[in-house]
């Protein structure tokens, strides 16, 4: 038997050489030389504070008493870590973007920056996880009694709970000096998580030495361990499907929700690529941890005295056969265990507490007096270090109230059962977008409280909260609110009833409730940016452009990040927006940014109250959220908007180039016509002047000689007339001052009409028609249509310009109108010049040559439209083509 | 920002499938962890015991790989490290 004395000196040394590790960590961190302590290694290693003494005593204990179960508290963080694509990613994400602080900050944070639920969480923290403490103080209590001397000496334990005092007192002191060292911003803590992993190597080492010792030492070999297996009182031990199944899901509930377990996977997480390491290596981890336990379980059954207490076998076997170095090194692994768990708990807490509890009344407390004055830093450090301290202080009340109950395991699943509550609304949280902040509030306080009165108040025993009567039969005697049989649901096992229970009633709170309430706009800015972390959204706007001073807002986040860096902070903001010194401009950026750097030393809840208080209002309202949501649609709109602007601009524009073309085209018609006109004008005026002074000058003129100047006079007066009726005609028509005299007529009749009045011209022009075609009966006016034809026939014998040239004359009729095409087969009209000959004034050829004032096809259009018609020149034609279409009411075929 | 393409190149395709194997991972454990529900009669015996650890190590196993590949294909180019880290 190892001397206690020398196991006490060894336990000392081992916690002093804890010391000195976490103190190079610690030291090497602040020089930045700590490259080695942010490896995946050492991340997969600190997760191993889910193996608590439970794990390295209580499993044995476990598998003794039930057989196989004892592995689904190890199966159920395997699925989670090997499903780490689907969570632990994203809350990692989640907690490194947001500067997340504990799991009652991420639900605080998560749902609007509530405080009431960063306080709840926190509560749910300390009543769940104080009797793991206890726990822990219980087990090594045990493991220090195993060796105790049974005569009296300067060690002798006559008094456990001295023992368990003296444990939680030391672990308080570690905890203090490396957990709250400094108040660091990102809430890391290096020296704490190397000796963590230190304690994971020392308790798996010594773990498998045991199992070692056990199966090839005392058993002899495998397949003599397979027979002893079989041949023991475990086997055939039949497995429970709802326990299996039920603690399988509370282990992988607790791996996501334990504070410790958040401390080490989110918060120390120094890099989101030690996650995919860690997501085979802490399974792994888990699995030899695991691997000895049902070996040293049958063997300690088998060889131990029936009495002895299968939760300290791991200690106890190798004792009994004379290995007191296994035996201590056994003692240190459970040791270890028992410590790593109480440090990060009690830091995890700790942080809770202080940035959920105190920080919250300080504001409210000094809300009055000047936010200014004093350091809260010191403020914040002492609150954790009581927090610490009563934490501690609570665990180890709770182990002398529970009496040193027996089976660790049991404890250790009320515990984890107490904070799994947390599982809906963390879950919710991260991946669903319409969980509110009062749905959560109802789930947690729900399952909380169903929880408290099926699992945690029953579990003090009969007597102590709850009396046997009220256990037995319910309050006031209602058989179906039995804490353990509620709904009448008796036959469960009590653990699985308060599970199943407890967290249909939290899922169903929080979901319904979550349905029928509307989040404020902070929650639904909060609640984007969790559930779409990987989509890179930008912050929504936290803060709207405040009256705050950047030089109060420098001395607040002094107090609480320290002179060093807020300046540090602010300085580079100031850079960032291009300015000197250490004020930058109060941008809303700038807010959200000082709010997380303050969010990862007190909490989001805090950080957003104390900047609110200098800022002077609170944050964003439904109108700036929806101008954020709306902001990409607007973009999109805006740009569609432009397009289409734009198209319609370059269609304007188009339009506009092909009007100047046609207006500068006419503009030189018209120089041409206005010539024209005034030589049209002028030769017969200057031949009227002549002959007339010739007639006034001349006495005794033959008679013969005045006749014939007359007459010349007379003709060139006409052509005067001529010419002015023309003009007259086209401003007559275009005033729609025109009376139509509408009759029946046959088309062949008015083809006829304007063939015979254009005679006289004809000078070898070949008209050919079609009569069949040309029956076609019309209610229209005759003279004016017929005035068209002569137009049109004329124009033919003046420019058509073939050899032999000939005019087709076709008439079609269909669907009620009747269309007239003329077709000459002359070299026809350019394409420029389609467009404008219709304008007044137009003509193509030398004025001359035409003899005409450019009116005559001006006039057709306007006669045509006034007929409800119209005029078109028909290109592709093989020569000049103008089709006349007239609508053909009232007519028949002839 | 345009929409996200529709179809991927090999590479990217390669990665999604990845991720799709690490969804699924977890789904197949709980399958297999669930085996001794079903034979809840017999309980413990060597053979089980055996069998759990088995499937255990084989899930460690795949899910190294799983992690590895998803590593080298690119999938946690995104990671972000801690704050100080960052410029």
């Amino acid at each position: 038997m190892i001397a206690f004395d020398l196991l006490v000196a060894i336990c000392l040394l081992y916690v002093a050489l804890l010391f000195g590790v976490a103190f190079l960590a610690d030291r090497r961190a602040a020089a930045g030389r700590g490259g080695w302590l942010r490896s995946p290694l050492i991340y997969t290693l600190s997760l191993s504070v889910y193996c608590t003494a439970w794990t390295f005593y209580g499993a044995v204990g476990y598998a003794a008493r039930s057989g196989l179960e004892f592995v689904t508290i190890y199966l159920g963080p395997t699925l989670i870590f090997i499903g780490w694509w689907w969570t632990l990613r994203k809350l990692v994400r989640i907690g490194r973007t947001q500067r997340i602080t504990s799991i009652a900050d991420l639900i605080s944070s998560r749902y609007g920056k509530s405080n009431a639920l960063g306080v709840i969480v926190t509560l749910i923290a300390v009543v769940g996880v104080t009797p793991y403490i206890a726990l822990q103080l219980q087990s090594v209590t045990l493991s220090f009694a195993v060796f105790a001397p049974s005569g009296a000496g300067p060690w002798a334990l006559t008094d456990l709970n001295s023992t368990a005092l003296t444990v939680a007192g030391g672990l308080a002191l570690f905890t203090i000096l490396f957990g709250t060292r400094n108040l660091d911003a990102n809430e890391r803590h290096h020296g704490v998580v190397i000796a963590i992993a230190v304690e994971a190597v020392v308790k798996l080492i010594a773990l498998l030495a045991v199992g070692v010792f056990v199966v090839w030492g005392l058993a002899g070999g495998v397949s003599a361990m397979i027979e002893r297996i079989e041949a023991s009182p475990l086997a055939g031990m039949p497995i429970q499907p709802g326990r299996w199944i039920g603690l399988t899901f509370l282990a992988a509930a607790a791996i996501l929700t334990l504070p410790r377990m958040f401390q080490v996977l989110v918060v120390e997480n120094e890099n989101e690529r030690h996650l995919a390491t860690a997501s085979w290596a802490f399974p792994a981890y888990l699995c030899l941890m695991s691997l000895f336990v049902v070996p040293i379980a049958v063997v300690g059954l088998a060889e131990m005295p029936a009495g002895a207490n299968p939760d300290l076998f791991v200690l106890t076997l190798p004792l009994a056969h004379g290995h007191d170095g296994l035996a201590a090194l056994a003692f240190l692994g459970g040791f270890s265990s028992a410590t790593s768990m109480v440090i990060v708990a009690s830091i995890a807490l700790s942080t809770m507490v202080s940035n959920h509890i105190v920080m919250p009344l300080f504001l409210s407390l000094t809300r009055t007096s000047a936010p200014m004055s004093g350091d809260v830093r010191m403020l914040v450090l002492r609150a954790r270090r009581f927090s610490i301290g009563g934490v501690l202080l609570l665990g180890y009340l709770y182990y002398r109230m529970s009496g040193g109950s027996e089976a660790l395991a049991a404890i250790g699943l009320i515990s984890f059962a107490g904070i799994a509550q947390v599982l809906p609304a963390l879950v919710g949280g991260i991946m669903w977008r319409g969980a509110t902040r009062l749905g959560a509030l109802a789930g947690l306080t729900l399952g909380f409280g169903l929880w408290a009165y099926t699992l945690l108040l029953p579990s003090f025993g009969g007597g102590a909260v709850m009396g046997p009567a009220l256990l037995a039969e319910g309050p006031w005697g209602i058989s179906w609110l039995r804490p353990q049989g509620l709904f009448g649901l008796d036959g469960l096992d009590p653990l699985v009833h308060a599970l199943v229970v407890s967290m249909a009633a939290n899922v169903l709170g929080f979901v319904t409730v979550s349905l029928m309430t509307f989040p404020d706009p902070i929650e639904r800015i909060q609640a984007a940016q969790f559930v779409n972390v990987f989509d890179h959204s930008s912050a929504g706007p936290g803060w709207r452009q405040g009256g705050a001073e950047a030089e109060d807002l420098l001395l607040m986040a002094q107090r609480i990040m320290g002179a060093d860096e807020a300046q540090a902070l602010f300085r580079r903001s100031a850079a960032d927006q291009g300015k000197q010194g250490f004020l930058p401009d109060i941008t809303p950026d700038f807010l959200q940014r000082l709010e997380r750097a303050l969010a990862g030393s007190v909490g989001a809840a805090t950080a957003h109250a104390m900047v609110g208080q200098i800022v002077g209002r609170s944050a964003v309202s439904v109108e700036d959220l929806m101008r954020v949501a709306d902001e990409t649609a607007q973009m999109m709109e805006y740009s569609s908007q432009l397009e289409a602007k734009s198209e319609e601009l370059a269609r304007t524009a188009r339009q506009l180039r092909e009007a100047n073309e046609k207006l500068t085209e006419l503009s030189v018609q018209k120089d041409a016509f206005l010539s024209q006109i005034s030589h049209e004008l002028r030769t017969p005026m200057t031949s009227i002047r002549a002959f007339s002074e010739i007639l006034m000058g001349a006495d005794g003129m033959r008679p013969e000689d005045m006749g014939r100047y007359s007459r010349i006079i007379h003709e060139e007066s006409l052509r005067l007339t001529r010419l002015l009726d023309d003009l007259l005609d086209l401003s007559v028509l275009e005033n729609g001052q025109v009376s139509l005299n509408l009759q029946e007529v046959t088309l062949a009749d008015l083809i006829d009409r304007a063939v015979a009045a254009t005679g006289s011209l004809q000078g070898g022009l070949t008209i050919r028609r079609d009569a069949a075609a040309e029956r076609v009966r019309l209610m229209t006016d005759g003279d004016r249509l017929s005035q068209v034809f002569i137009n049109l026939i004329s124009n033919a014998h003046k420019y058509c310009d073939a050899e032999g040239p000939e005019l087709t004359i076709r008439v079609r009729a269909a669907r009620g109108a009747v269309a007239v095409d003329f077709v000459d087969n002359g070299s026809g009209i350019p394409e420029r010049s389609q467009a404008i000959i219709f304008e007044k004034f137009s003509r193509l050829t030398d004025p001359r040559k035409a003899g005409g004032a450019g009116l005559g096809l001006a006039i057709c259009r306007e006669i045509m439209g006034r007929l409800g018609g119209s005029i078109v020149y028909l290109p592709g034609q093989g020569g000049a083509a103008f089709r006349v279409s007239l609508p053909q009411v009232r007519a028949e075929a002839a | 920002m345009g929409r996200a393409t529709l179809f991927l190149a090999r590479e990217g395709y390669r990665r999604r499938r990845l991720a799709d194997m690490a969804r699924l991972l977890p789904l197949l454990g709980l399958a297999l962890f669930l085996v001794p529900v079903l034979d809840a009669e017999d309980g413990l015996t060597a053979a089980m015991l055996i069998y759990l650890f088995a499937v255990w190590g084989g899930l460690i196993a795949l899910s190294a790989l799983v992690a590895r590949l998803l590593c080298r294909s690119g999938a946690m180019d995104d990671a972000v490290r801690a704050p100080e880290d960052a410029p």
